[in-house]
């Protein structure tokens, strides 16, 4: 929905690695700000009074009583003034201290460690296997702009932009799962539960890369140096591997920053769909049952893995692209 | 000089449209016809249930079939669609005014201003943007206007960028300059230099974003964070179908179905993709 910071914004500081990573520092920092600034409003914006609403989603309605509300409201700090409170949610996030799960108890880092690792693996795999769908398509179709291959993928591509996550995860469990019974539709555990939501996933972002590569490659073959290895004597293959590849891979690469945004976004339904055990799930489930140092915690891991992923970008356009470390 | 006045360049220019442009015109005419006629030609309310006619097929009194709690679906997607369709445009007018007046101003004024709203920009820009809806849900859940705010905080960022990065390209132009020394206001300027050019990009990207709002509203109804029951809203009708897919695959099928000629609708009007 949005778009991830672009390599223009951050062009300031380019020379060097330094460059690189600077900004992407400072945009770490101001997600854990923001993430901690909207679940302390969170704790305090809410009707009622929140140590009894907490409660009630940790004990159950009928277990309530002033003694379990005020327990709440002691481990939150709710009956602190808001700026005090709000300094010290504040300084426990900067110290790490994400607190305990209100429902199960445990610390939340600890959960945290189990879900992040499930999500990692879904979305590696979601973005090596659209890799493999994605560039070499969109390639072979920019090596002969308007033939079939093109317009077919064209098509396929608008299709599937236009369809959110959700739904071609829905059908993708509606046909594979429940009409033909070749994958399991949910759950965890064998190769076979990632392979549907790895590939809602993964097609979403390969229909976008595919176009990507399509006009980079449509952009390559048409330019003068291009034109000039076929000239001198370079078969279609040698100039493609030599001239072609690396120069359409830039975009490709850069255009996945911007990608990076879907698939977080992606991860957070997708894996509530297919029921993965990872982090948006985990933030879904946070949010109905008003857990407020959970929500906290997903939120803030998912925001600082996109930044992560963004980093990483940022670093490999560095190395395929030499014009951009002297620019 | 003699062809001074050849070009006379509407204030709001209505570009023509392309052939997949057109489509997603005819489209999402259809789509809106259907969505605001249907009230009018046929007496059902989304809500009413009838619970001895639940899952029926698509019958001559039930033209789209009945859903579980045998509620019109008819009478559903028309709200649904009325639902989707006015929040996105509330969403985009919202995101569009501020977006584009502070690109300008930006744009236009440069030195610390320009810095302080890049700053805002990019801050609005440092967490994905469902997060950042999905949060401001959490603070008032099932509540439309935090859906809004949080939709239309994200969408602002792009006429922001968009527009600022146009203003600033523009004002060191000779025409704005000439313009400049004759005279004119800063309204004037606006009107006849800075519109005509921005107007497309704006139009562009206002397709674009309905479409994402469109899409982030059924994906937070789907994992049931946003919109409560019984609002009919095409991501709550899909996850409240589901379980009923072996009865009655039509009925799951027809939010699908609207969803993606909705999206698909507006991503043909954008036209081509400005990124």
């Amino acid at each position: 929905m949005s778009r991830a910071l672009s390599p223009s914004a951050t062009r300031r500081w380019t020379s060097g690695l330094g460059g690189v990573l600077a900004p992407r520092l400072f945009q770490a920092g101001l997600v854990a700000w923001m993430v901690g600034t909207l679940t302390f409003v969170l704790t305090r914006a809410l009707p009622g009074d929140m140590a009894y609403r907490i409660a009630a989603g940790r004990y159950g309605d009928d277990m309530v009583n002033t003694h379990a509300a005020e327990a709440v409201r002691a481990e939150l700090a709710l009956d602190q003034p808001a700026l005090n409170a709000y300094f010290g949610w504040l300084w426990d996030l900067m110290n790490f201290d994400l607190g305990r799960s209100l429902v199960s108890g445990e610390p939340v880092m600890r959960e945290l460690g189990h879900q992040l690792g499930h999500s990692l693996g879904l979305a590696l795999a979601a973005v090596l296997l659209s890799l493999l769908i994605g560039p070499p398509l969109g390639l072979a179709a920019g090596l002969r702009p308007k033939g079939a291959l093109d317009r077919i993928s064209e098509v396929v591509a608008s299709v599937l932009r236009a369809l959110p996550p959700f739904a071609v995860g829905l059908v993708l469990v509606l046909v594979f799962s429940v009409t033909l019974g070749w994958l399991p539709a949910a759950g965890h555990g064998r190769t076979a539960h990632t392979i549907l939501p790895a590939l809602t996933l993964a097609l979403a972002l390969a229909a976008v890369s595919s176009r990507v590569a399509r006009n980079a490659m449509a952009d390559v073959a048409q330019a003068p140096y291009y034109a000039f290895s076929r000239t001198k004597g370079l078969g279609e293959r040698l100039s493609f591997l030599r001239h072609g590849l690396r120069n359409a891979a830039v975009p490709v690469v850069a255009y996945l920053g911007v990608q990076l945004v879907y698939l977080i976004e992606g991860v957070v339904v997708v894996e509530t769909l297919f029921a993965w055990p990872g982090i948006g799930h985990a933030l879904v489930h946070a949010i109905v049952a008003r857990d407020v140092p959970m929500i906290q915690g997903t939120a803030l891991v998912m925001g600082l893995l996109f930044v992560v992923l963004n980093t990483l970008v940022d670093l490999v356009c560095h190395l395929l692209d030499p014009r951009r470390r002297t620019a | 000089m003699t062809t001074l006045t050849a070009h006379v360049t509407r204030a709001w220019p209505i570009p023509a449209l392309s052939g997949r442009q057109a489509l997603g015109a005819l489209l999402l005419g259809l789509l809106l016809a259907f969505a605001w006629g249907v009230p009018w030609l046929y007496d059902a309310d989304p809500a009413r249930q009838q619970l001895t006619r639940i899952l029926q097929s698509p019958a001559l009194a039930e033209p789209l079939g009945t859903d579980h709690l045998g509620r019109s679906l008819l009478a559903r997607l028309a709200a649904a669609i009325r639902l989707s369709f006015g929040m996105a445009l509330l969403s985009v007018i919202t995101a569009a005014l501020p977006g584009i007046l502070l690109g300008v101003i930006a744009g236009w004024r440069g030195g610390w201003l320009d810095r302080v709203l890049s700053g805002i920009a990019d801050a609005c820009l440092a967490l994905p943007g469902l997060l950042l809806v999905l949060l401001l849900a959490a603070i008032a859940p099932g509540n439309f206007w935090a859906l809004y705010v949080g939709i239309a905080l994200v969408l602002w960022i792009e006429y922001f960028r968009v527009v600022r990065a146009r203003t600033r390209a523009l004002a060191a132009s000779p025409q704005l300059e000439a313009s400049r020394l004759l005279g004119f206001g800063l309204g004037y300027l606006f009107r006849r230099h800075l519109w005509p050019e921005l107007a497309p990009q704006v139009l562009t990207l206002a397709a674009f974003g309905a479409a994402s709002a469109i899409l982030a509203m059924a994906a937070l109804g789907f994992v049931s964070v946003g919109l409560r029951p019984p609002t009919a809203e095409l991501g709550l009708m899909m996850i409240e179908l589901l379980p009923y897919y072996h009865e009655a695959p039509w009925a799951m099928a027809q939010p699908i179905l609207v969803l993606f000629v909705l999206v698909l609708s507006l991503n043909l009007l954008a036209g081509k993709d400005p990124r």
